[in-house]
């Protein structure tokens, strides 16, 4: 369940077209902590795509998404 | 009795603003009652756009700074002093001397620092073009380019996020110029899954690659670079080697700001995107690149965002609300190489378009590049 997970730094990058929520998340998984969780809002429709695709790449944890009013909520674990 | 507000960097945010406030409020300055004070590290201004020309081999530095007092409007102050610390609590800033100076209102346009050792081997194996030193020692290998691979990487955040398609148009037409295309292999790398964040950007560019033998890599986030071997290590886990490397590097907010605990961990101010109020400070406000705002880092963002903090700082000093609010607005040129431009303007809620590149568009970049001068002033 989404709405368990303790999240260690919520972003909010909603309105971001430049540098984009993806870009917010790759920044703060640089400095973040190995086994921090890090949710980002977004309001682009492509992060629900792109992100995960990033993710699985960079081989950290995707842990989810959840669809709220108008915008997403996507949660993700640095595990190396 | 008289009112200060202190400006906390001396570049494009902290001047717009000073300038700006100086002329919303011309009588108050006159009659005394109210001081203007820019805190800054430099007594030069530097036209930070123009290190793309100079790393470039397009221009001369001369041409790109002016002695930072000229700048200022008569009634701004300008203090040589570095800030060390910022106490919120007794509405103070500490510099580098040991002054202690006093404020009503602070705003901070302390801008962002590009940090050559955030990746490892990054200060030995990359040149860059973000300061007038890193720009002098890419030019100089640009002058000596002999041929090979070029790689371009880039690191997040940084500041002008088109910069980097820019550099690799007009290296490619400057080698089309010389003679020296076919001996070189330009390879342009990008953090997320397109050329670029902005998505009519990224597929504006790759047509423009395709066009010009351009080649690109996504996904590629650079963990470290082994300057010996001449390769790059990605956090994706990927190897790639180069014969030149241009590195973008992440940059963080300033040293005075994660001195003084006001940012996050890299060093950004937690800023409300509408007044641009420092959150949780009502006698801070902050512009440009210093904000934690997810907007571009650039010259042109601070450029509006001075507008509002002048008004919003006015209206507190009159004992009004801040009523004025920020947009996300954002204007970039965009050079397509070396005659010719196109340029994207966007909001929060407005994606860009960039239009068919054009020499119009590139002499008007040239004439800004005058005219920046006369913005400064809060003249256009």
């Amino acid at each position: 369940m989404i709405g368990n997970v303790d999240v260690t730094r919520e972003i909010d990058a909603r309105g971001s077209f430049c540098p984009g929520p993806m870009m917010e998340l790759i920044r703060v998984i640089r400095s973040a902590q190995i086994g921090d969780v890090i949710a980002i809002l977004s309001s682009d429709q492509g992060s629900k795509r792109d992100i995960p695709k990033w993710v699985t790449k960079a081989n950290q944890e995707f842990i989810g998404v959840e669809t709220l009013d108008g915008y997403d909520r996507i949660i993700v674990k640095k595990v190396r | 009795m008289t009112q200060r507000v202190v400006f906390l960097g001396g570049g494009t945010g902290g001047v717009m603003a000073a300038n700006r406030l100086a002329r919303m409020m011309s009588e108050d300055v006159q009659k005394g009652d109210l001081e203007l004070i820019v805190l800054t590290d430099s007594d030069e201004h530097f036209y930070q756009p123009g290190l793309l020309y100079i790393a470039l081999d397009q221009a001369f530095p001369e041409g790109f700074s002016r002695p930072e007092k000229r700048v200022l409007l008569p009634g701004v102050h300008m203090v040589l002093d570095p800030a060390v610390l910022v106490l919120p609590e007794e509405r103070m800033v500490q510099c580098e001397s040991g002054k202690k100076i006093q404020y009503d209102y602070l705003v901070i346009a302390t801008g962002s620092v590009p940090d050559l050792d955030a990746i490892p081997g990054f200060r030995e194996g990359a040149h860059s073009f973000y300061t007038l030193p890193e720009a002098m020692e890419l030019r100089k290998a640009v002058q000596q380019f002999a041929g090979g691979e070029v790689l371009l990487i880039i690191g997040v955040p940084h500041k002008c996020p088109v910069a980097p398609l820019e550099f690799m148009f007009m290296f490619d037409e400057a080698l089309r110029r010389s003679g020296m295309r076919k001996e070189a292999e330009l390879i342009y790398t990008y953090p997320i899954g397109r050329l670029h964040s902005l998505e009519p950007v990224a597929d504006w560019a790759e047509r423009e690659f395709a066009k010009r033998d351009i080649h690109s890599e996504t996904f590629f986030n650079v963990e470290n670079i082994d300057p010996a071997r001449r390769v790059v290590n990605t956090l994706e886990g990927e190897e790639r080697g180069y014969d030149l490397l241009i590195g973008i590097p992440p940059h963080t907010g300033a040293r005075v700001i994660r001195d003084s605990g006001l940012g996050d961990r890299d060093g950004w101010i937690p800023t409300d995107r509408g007044t641009l109020r420092m959150k949780g400070q009502d006698h801070i406000y902050v512009l440009g690149d210093a904000t934690d705002l997810p907007i571009s880092k650039a010259g042109s963002t601070a450029h509006y965002q001075s507008e509002i903090v002048a008004r919003n700082v006015a209206h507190e000093l009159r004992g009004e609300p801040a009523t004025a609010l920020y947009d996300g607005k954002a204007f970039c040129f965009i050079e397509a190489g070396l005659d010719e431009a196109t340029h994207i303007t966007f909001d929060y809620k407005t994606p860009p378009h960039p239009s068919e590149p054009g020499a119009m568009v590139h002499w008007f970049k040239l004439a800004f590049n005058e005219m920046y001068w006369l913005s400064l002033r809060g003249l256009i």
